[in-house]
């Protein structure tokens, strides 16, 4: 199929019906909107629904019942409204249910403005909802990787039974670049034993996906359960089958600096280290693409490498801290960051660079 | 030789098309085989304000797509060449519509071509094709693109329910290329 130029924000609501989601849930909010007004469009033409909620606590708590009734189901929105989502993510992580939430950042704390940031790294990798919980947090950084880790992110939320974050940002969601649309895939419904509704032998089996457990002993072995869970895909994404899939390297094998961000930065970082390069300085760029679980030893492996990191956000400085557990203390980590909504130039990002390498 | 990558900045009144115009240009960029972007300025915005949009067209992979230093400048009033003439690359280009800015002195480090778009759309009988008149002369100006493939390309990003709209644009696509000629 040839490619189309679409928004970031349709792009996502695409691939979102390619693999099957038929369920949408959610509230508008700027940089996102286009998204719920492109699956209100689109989803009825595939026998799919798409509710506008009275709020974004609603829609969260309606995704967790399609996805406990086996649905592939999707809910969108942009920080303060993620914010108001959280203690339905709690419950969903708590229930083992499958979901995708989609994060267009923007600059905050509070109503903050709509231009585009990366403020939500702790909230997105740290749950800012309550309790022993993780989600699965993918970092895209174009057009086509918002279609790809939607996809992506529907299979994985089905394989781990968890709840799957796409961290964007009104530059991702906004802008326009060509897609390649990948090929529908069949869904089944009722593929799930464990969801309400799992076509029994004679009826429907007695399913219950609940986040309630009142005893304390059950509690416990359910969180340990959980944690092995997280423990498991940790691994996967470390050392065993998605390894590649979590992280990009660019140049890393000479270099003496390695430049990291993910997201749009990223992209910004590609044309620093290509202007590094230029100017003889051997610069590298490490992306991570899937933020939890951190790419903790692609990051240990450079540490023995290279001499320096930087680490490039639009924000004060929230993935630096995963970088320095990572590196743990065997080369200077530095960050630079820009806030508010602003985007660093690639000039003051090379500057930092040679204030590094080049110390007079 | 076809430049390796071209950043083009376009900026007008909120109504005028930038959008759009920004469109028209990612799309046959597209349509020619180059790798394109499009980053449109969004924010509380409303119609008679500020519009700008980015597009970057390049025969590589398009690493940052954000556009700070412009080759080209497209101007569709006074105040973008305010904001924006400063910020193109020396040596760089800028495509100003004359029917709104009577500006005559400009930067001596870049070129300046005045296209009295708006005129020009006023006497095709629909003053909102302006934009598309400026596409189709920095069509020409660039030399980026293929004539024939970019007429070929409009079909893909106009409405297929309206016919008129896309021979309408077409003209006016071809009305500021045929006028961006006679400036070289």
């Amino acid at each position: 199929m040839a490619k189309v130029l679409m928004k970031g924000n349709e792009a996502i609501g695409e691939a979102a019906v390619l693999a099957g989601c038929r369920y949408y849930f959610g509230y508008p909010i700027t940089p996102q909107s286009e998204l719920p007004a492109y699956l209100s469009k689109r989803l009825p033409q595939v026998d799919g629904v798409f509710v506008q909620a009275e709020s974004e606590v609603a829609a969260i708590n309606m995704v967790y019942g399609a996805g406990s009734a086996g649905a592939r189901v999707m809910t969108s929105s942009s920080s303060p409204g993620i914010s108001l989502k959280q203690e339905g993510i709690s419950y969903i992580a708590g229930a083992e249910v499958p979901c995708l939430i989609v994060n267009v950042v923007r600059g905050g704390p509070g109503l903050g403005n709509i231009a585009p940031a990366q403020s939500d790294y702790w909230q997105a990798t740290r749950g800012g909802g309550h309790g022993d919980y993780r989600t699965l947090v993918l970092a895209p950084n174009s057009v086509q990787e918002m279609a790809d880790m939607t996809i992506e992110g529907f299979e994985l939320a089905d394989r781990f039974r968890n709840p799957v974050l796409l961290l964007s940002d009104g530059v991702l969601g906004q802008m326009m670049e060509p897609v390649n649309l990948p090929e529908p895939r069949d869904y089944d419904v009722n593929s799930k034993k464990w969801a309400l509704g799992y076509p029994g032998k004679d009826k429907a089996e007695r399913n219950l996906c609940s986040s309630i457990f009142l005893d304390v002993e059950e509690l416990e072995e359910h969180n340990w359960h959980l944690y092995q869970k997280y423990q498991v895909m940790t691994d996967l994404f470390s050392e065993g089958q998605y390894k590649d899939f979590a992280v990009e390297e660019h140049l890393c094998d000479d270099a003496e600096i390695i430049l990291v961000g993910y997201g749009i930065i990223s992209r910004i970082l590609k044309t620093v280290v290509e202007k590094c390069r230029k100017r003889g300085i051997k610069a590298g760029l490490l992306r991570p693409k899937v933020l939890w679980p951190f790419p903790t030893k692609a990051i240990q492996r450079l540490a023995d490498k290279a001499a320096n990191f930087l680490c490039v956000e639009m924000s004060c400085g929230q993935m630096v801290e995963d970088v320095k557990l990572a590196v743990n203390g065997k080369k200077p980590v530095y960050f630079f960051g820009r806030t508010g909504g602003t985007i660093p130039s690639d000039f003051e990002i090379l500057n930092e660079v040679d204030k590094i390498v080049r110390p007079d | 030789m076809r430049k390796e990558t071209e950043e083009i900045i376009m900026a007008g009144f909120g109504g005028q098309g930038i959008l759009f115009l920004g469109k028209v240009l990612a799309e046959v960029g597209l349509a020619s085989g180059s790798k394109v972007s499009w980053i449109p300025s969004y924010g509380p915005e409303m119609r008679g304000g500020t519009a700008n949009c980015s597009v970057v067209i390049s025969q590589h992979e398009i690493a940052s797509p954000i556009v700070l230093e412009p080759d080209t400048l497209i101007a569709m009033n006074r105040p973008s060449v305010t904001r924006f003439e400063p910020k193109v690359k020396a040596g760089g280009t800028m495509i100003y519509n004359s029917s709104l800015i009577d500006v005559k002195d400009f930067r001596k480090d870049i070129r300046a071509f005045a296209v009295p778009a708006s005129q020009m759309a006023i006497e095709m009988g629909n003053d909102k094709v302006a934009n598309v008149i400026m596409a189709g002369a920095y069509a020409k100006l660039s030399g980026l693109f293929n004539y024939d493939q970019v007429i070929s390309a409009f079909p893909n990003f106009m409405p297929s329910s309206k016919k008129e709209l896309l021979d309408i644009n077409i003209n006016a696509f071809k009305k500021g290329y045929e006028y961006a000629a006679t400036l070289n």
